[in-house]
């Protein structure tokens, strides 16, 4: 079906400017509008296309509401203008788009410093009032695992349970994975650097004391936030827009005590099991590449790792553990519960999660070595 | 069933068919929802789809527009068998018909204005301000306020958001409408008012309608005819046809307190 192209000129009639139109207005016919528009209007003085508020479109062919509004528009827009139609539905057309046509709101202008001005303070409010709700929300779970530990039905042992195999034995793989390759790494690099000094049984200390202390705990929390807080935040945040937290508040079950509490549980029990296990990955990774370049047995390591790593290297990054999961897991629930409406927020809000998380965790580390210089350990 | 597309008595009166399904029939499974299905919708007008809860209106529609696999059968929209078209035809298809979803559907990283210009940038791809303006005309024709252009769907009410998802769907100007439970959820003056603009819309863009809906009301006030399920199969007629049908659900549908209540304000 070919259709013939919209035309339009402006032609002078009694006087008065009007402006006629023929062909196929259409939205799909409008792309091919602008070079016939732009013709129309040079060929005629600009002074009276201005004010052509009449509009002769018995030649028209087919019409649809974009066509009617671009017409209208050339016209000169006026709620007055005056259309002669040859067809009752174009006559219709005309009418409907004439009683909803309006003028798009001019877009606000800003110079950049003022809207840098303004987004940099909007942030800094929003930093504010963000650490504010946060705090709020970590002593309503500190009220509601107070009330649990008074009646310990409350704590939602199935739901820890369900939670433990999510966020623990479920990432026992990565987790063992990754810190198996970083003890590798750590390994060749120090057997690299000390031999200069003839030092690469130092290797030894370097994987345990790096493993333990920092590399095996950061490592597994950065994975845990990336894995487990993501994945609170995005299904409480779900439940969110379902309006399922909402039926349970209605219900008068306390969403703290139903969706958080299990999740912060099960993760504070499950980050030092999997730190734990992370350590030893990454020291079986060190073992494993301390046998290929530095001809060390198996046996070999693992008696200098007792002579040399005292144990309160293994404790400190024990402690850090569990800490670092309720951080994770408060942060992940905390902006689940921040989703207001769209799935666009649940997004957003994952990311955030994962972001304040890992956040965390490096800030709470740095506080913890200088908890841990001034204990001497 | 006498005449032809699941009739009660032929309504064609010379009209073009636009769309036209033949023993469609669709299943999830070894479930069969619909079987031997055929249903003809003429230009211009508006039909009203019912059907009991699980007698597949909802999957019908879906497989119409083509979210659905169809089993056996064949559907033909405007003309063009929708199982048979290329890639390009099929684009070309979905920019003459226009679909709303029951809650809108609209895309939530996008302003209202947004959501209405998407189609039209796809297709068309017109000026950026012809589109705004076109985007603001939508908006009034619906009946939604004019500043309503730069909000969220998340910061519409659920009946705003209704009108802005038709909005959406009327952006190309299609010459068939699909509307899933369009007032579903509205007040009664807002699904007065929602009916009046389909009517007003068809005789102002000679749009044909295909709406699912439990509203008597609208299909009283502007259901040309109305389609009911029933045994896996459709079956068409106009309001007074389906006064008279004699089958035990039609019967209690129409002639149940609502539907009594609905006809008697005529």
């Amino acid at each position: 079906m070919v259709e013939p192209d919209p035309t339009l000129r402006y032609v002078e009639r009694g006087g008065a400017s009007v402006l006629e139109v023929g062909g196929t207005w259409t939205v799909f016919s409008m792309g091919r509008l602008r070079t016939a528009i732009d013709k129309a209007r040079r060929s005629t003085d600009g002074g009276n296309r201005a004010a052509a508020n009449r509009v002769d479109a018995t030649q028209l062919h087919r019409l649809d509401t974009a066509g009617a509004l671009e017409i209208l528009q050339l016209a000169g827009g006026g709620p007055d203008t005056e259309v002669q139609t040859a067809e009752e539905r174009h006559a219709e057309l005309f009418k409907v788009v004439r009683d909803n046509m309006c003028v798009p709101p001019k877009p606000r202008h800003v110079d950049w410093i003022t809207h840098w001005l303004e987004e940099l303070g909007r942030d800094l409010i929003g930093l504010g009032k963000q650490t504010a709700a946060l705090s709020a929300f970590i002593g309503e779970i500190v009220v509601v695992f107070l009330g649990a530990c008074v009646q310990p039905r409350r704590f939602r042992v199935g739901a820890i349970v369900r939670q433990m195999l999510e966020v623990w034995i479920k990432a026992l793989l990565i987790v063992g994975v990754l810190t198996f390759l970083i003890g590798v790494v750590i390994a060749y690099q120090g057997v690299q650097q000390l031999r200069q000094f003839g030092a690469e049984t130092f290797t030894v200390e370097a994987v345990g004391i790096g493993m333990f202390r920092e590399l095996g705990v950061l490592l597994t929390a950065i994975i845990v936030a990336g894995r487990s807080g993501s994945a609170f935040t995005a299904q409480i945040g779900t439940m969110q827009v379902n309006q399922e937290v909402d039926a349970m508040r209605t219900i008068g079950l306390n969403p703290i005590e139903w969706l958080v509490l299990p999740r912060i549980l099960a993760l504070v029990l499950a980050m030092p099991l999997l730190a734990f296990w992370g350590n030893m990955t990454g020291l079986l990774g060190g073992a494993v590449a301390c046998t290929i370049y530095l001809d060390f047995t198996f046996v070999q390591f693992f008696d200098r790792l007792r002579d040399t790593v005292g144990i309160w290297h293994f404790y400190t990054g024990m402690i850090k553990s569990p800490v670092f999961g309720f951080i994770i897991a408060a942060i992940g629930c905390f902006e689940g519960l921040q989703v207001r409406g769209s799935a666009e927020s649940v997004g957003q809000l994952t990311t955030r999660s994962v972001v304040e998380s890992i956040f965390c965790v490096i800030v709470l580390d740095a506080v913890f070595s200088i908890i841990f210089l001034l204990a001497n350990v | 069933m006498s005449a032809e597309g699941g009739q009660i008595v032929d309504h064609s009166d010379g009209r073009e068919v636009v769309l036209k399904l033949r023993g469609v029939r669709t299943q999830f499974g070894d479930h069969v929802i619909h079987d031997k299905l055929d249903f003809d919708i003429f230009r211009g007008e508006v039909v009203g789809l019912v059907g009991g809860s699980g007698t597949g209106k909802s999957v019908l529609l879906r497989t119409i527009i083509g979210l659905n696999p169809l089993r056996s059968g064949t559907i033909e929209i405007l003309g063009v068998d929708s199982q048979a078209v290329s890639g390009r035809q099929q684009q070309a298809l979905q920019a003459r018909t226009g679909v709303q979803f029951q809650d809108g559907a609209l895309f939530s990283s996008l302003s209202v204005a947004d959501n209405i210009i998407v189609p039209i940038r796809e297709h068309a791809g017109l000026d950026e301000s012809l589109m705004q303006s076109i985007a603001g005309l939508k908006i009034a024709m619906v009946g939604l306020p004019p500043d309503t252009g730069d909000k969220k769907p998340s910061e519409l009410s659920g009946g705003m958001r209704k009108r802005a998802s038709l909005a959406r769907a009327l952006a190309l100007d299609p010459e068939l409408l699909f509307l899933d439970e369009p007032t579903a959820g509205l007040d009664p003056i807002g699904a007065t008012h929602y009916d009046e603009l389909i009517d007003q819309l068809r005789q102002s863009l000679g749009l044909t309608v295909l709406m699912v809906t439990h509203d008597l009301d609208s299909l009283n006030a502007i259901c040309d005819r109305i389609a009911v399920l029933l045994d896996k199969r459709v079956v068409v007629g106009t309001m007074d046809e389906m006064l008279a049908y004699d089958h035990p659900w039609v019967r209690e549908y129409f002639h149940g307190p609502r539907g009594r209540a609905a006809i008697r304000q005529e």
